[in-house]
């Protein structure tokens, strides 16, 4: 396999990103007004991270439609800002966004399989690790050279199926497989730093298993391009990621209701006027 | 079984590039040893750890290839049973889960490793299909069907090692979702699925000296169930036995019970099947069966009475 440094682009223009996530965080305010739940603070807290694996670090396929690569969101309940960046790269259609979570649309609160530029159906948690594993073999098998993607939340984990992936991908080598973990800290529940102290240090935890990590500001978009591009290969590629859950909007940042409810209308009229480009 | 699963396996996987074995620390006998050294990326073991087992899989699956999770039953369904059902059933990828000593075959090793209630699991999730051959040439044409289908999971029960070829008189092939008859008969219809057939045949050949003649079929699909064939049995005989080597509810008894109500059939039905309990028996698989209240005599026993 060719040195995944080679593959990736050294430029990546931030201001840009940093417009693009703006407005995908304004998108997701503007469609959480028709419905009444869609994760919009588990969804903020990868912004950044998404928005760079798509503009900065898959590449596009060989006929210029969709990636060579493979993306998969596999703390489901973040896959608004998915939606968001597919639409923005026009797989999703913008009509489609705007029936989300009705019965004449396709699109639900978690990513199903089969709907443009959604590789798999996850919303359980504990799924996507072994799911990319399963993918970035396969493809070792095919000889593609295809690399696998994926975003997991710091809550699944605590699912050790999680683990179980982690260490069948370093057993396997997959340096194919990288893997971008949303550390914002907070379950559905609480502050898991707080609640589950020996849940940490995660990167050790990777480290041990035979992972290459590096760990971030996850909504520093230059920060998260620059680890990955210095990375080394060999071995599956770990990015801990620190987010703010709800970040861009100031008064869902860590306040835990945000994992679930949306806005209504004086709160979302506050986050559409509160809302500025995220620096990091 | 496994070792004829394994063969059949082994032989596709020459002119089929994309078929995978992915195993849970099972000891890879026969013939997928021989896969495993000749191909040997298409081989993976997992370890103890069979979630990732089926993730694996799932992924692979997404990717283009044909894989195959193989454990002792209870571990290929129970234990990851949330990752088959949303990994592989809820996303319709064309993955078999292979299920080793279906029922309580592992008889000397307590019910952490029997699957009793497999064949009601598996069928309630949608999507799936679910496959039990009665003895290795089933076995046989049945791994051949699932090498070769792309529709969507599969549940594959098998039997241990060592079971006998009952299905010789069979006069029809094996088909997916079709019944077959292994032996005629006119007075008694006994239906059944896996290993415990073996037990219906030889009630069918016993009861034949005293002048009961009874036909036996191998009701290898479970799920979609070849309801067309279960009725017309129903239609043609008086008496119907059901012997399956499951928990007496959300199988084939059950399953027979409902169609001859649909049907307004008027013959008699006797279901046999394990006791909806744990027995604490260890020994043989006929008699831990035995315990369970499944043998030879019983079943002569209820035709007769």
């Amino acid at each position: 396999m060719r040195s995944v440094k080679a593959e990736v682009s050294t430029e990546f223009d931030v201001a840009a990103a940093r417009r693009r996530c703006m407005k995908y965080r304004r998108r997701i305010l503007d469609i959480s007004q028709k419905v009444s739940a869609l994760h919009a603070a588990p969804a903020f807290s990868c912004v950044e991270m998404t928005d760079v694996i798509y503009r900065g670090l898959m590449r596009p396929a060989a006929d210029g439609r969709g990636f060579r690569d493979v993306f998969l969101m596999s703390k489901g309940h973040g896959c608004m800002t998915q939606y968001a960046i597919l639409e923005d790269l026009g797989i999703l259609s913008s009509e489609e966004l705007d029936r989300y979570c009705t019965p004449h649309g396709i699109l639900g609160a978690h990513p199903d399989r089969g709907n443009p530029g959604i590789e798999a159906s996850t919303g359980s948690l504990g799924h996507g690790m072994g799911i990319a594993t399963g993918m970035a073999h396969a493809e070792k098998i095919l000889r593609s050279g295809t690399r696998i993607f994926a975003v997991l939340s710091d809550g699944e984990l605590q699912e050790g199926s999680s683990w179980e992936g982690a260490m069948m991908a370093a057993n396997l080598r997959l340096d194919n497989l990288l893997v971008f973990v949303d550390l914002n800290d907070f379950g559905g529940l609480e502050r898991m730093s707080e609640s589950h102290t020996a849940f940490y240090p995660i990167r050790e935890k990777f480290e041990s298993f035979g992972w290459e990590s590096a760990e971030v500001n996850g909504h520093d978009c230059v920060a998260i391009h620059q680890a990955v591009s210095a990375r080394r290969s060999g071995r599956p590629y770990v990015l801990l990621c620190k987010t703010v859950k709800g970040r861009g909007v100031a008064f869902m940042e860590h306040v835990p209701i945000w994992h679930y409810r949306s806005p209504n209308k004086e709160e979302y009229a506050t986050a559409i006027r509160d809302l500025v480009e995220v620096r990091s | 079984m496994r070792n004829t699963f394994a063969k059949s396996f082994y032989e596709a996987a020459q002119s089929d590039p994309r078929l995978c074995m992915i195993v849970a620390d099972i000891s890879p006998a026969g013939s997928m040893e021989a896969f495993r050294k000749q191909f040997p990326e298409r081989f993976v073991n997992t370890g103890v750890a069979e979630q990732i087992m089926i993730g694996m899989c799932a992924g692979m699956s997404m990717r283009g290839l044909k894989p195959f999770a193989y454990t002792i039953a209870t571990f290929a369904l129970f234990r990851p049973f949330e990752f088959v059902r949303d990994d592989l059933c809820y996303q319709k990828l064309p993955v078999t889960v292979v299920g080793v000593g279906g029922g309580v075959n592992y008889s000397t090793l307590g019910g952490t490793h029997h699957a009793m209630e497999d064949v009601a699991i598996a069928s309630a999730i949608p999507n799936m299909r679910v496959l039990a051959p009665c003895d290795p040439e089933e076995t046989r044409a049945a791994t051949q069907w699932c090498v070769a289908q792309e529709e969507g999971p599969v549940y594959l029960r098998l039997g241990k090692a060592g079971e006998p070829v009952i299905s010789t008189g069979a006069t029809e092939p094996f088909v997916f979702g079709k019944l077959r008859l292994l032996r005629e008969g006119s007075d008694v219809c006994i239906l059944g699925y896996g290993p415990i057939l073996k037990l219906g045949m030889d009630a069918a050949a016993a009861l034949e000296q005293r002048r009961i003649s009874v036909a036996v079929a191998s009701v290898h699909t479970l799920k979609p169930l070849d309801r067309a064939g279960i009725v017309s049995l129903l239609g043609r005989f008086p008496r119907i036995v059901v012997i399956e080597e499951m928990v007496p509810h959300g199988g084939l008894g059950d399953a027979v019970r409902v169609l001859a109500w649909e049907s307004g059939a008027r013959c008699r039905i006797d279901c046999l099947a394990l006791r909806d309990e744990f027995i604490h028996v260890y020994g043989k698989h006929e008699e831990v069966l035995q315990a369970h209240g499944l043998s030879l005599d019983r079943v002569i026993q209820r035709i007769t009475a």
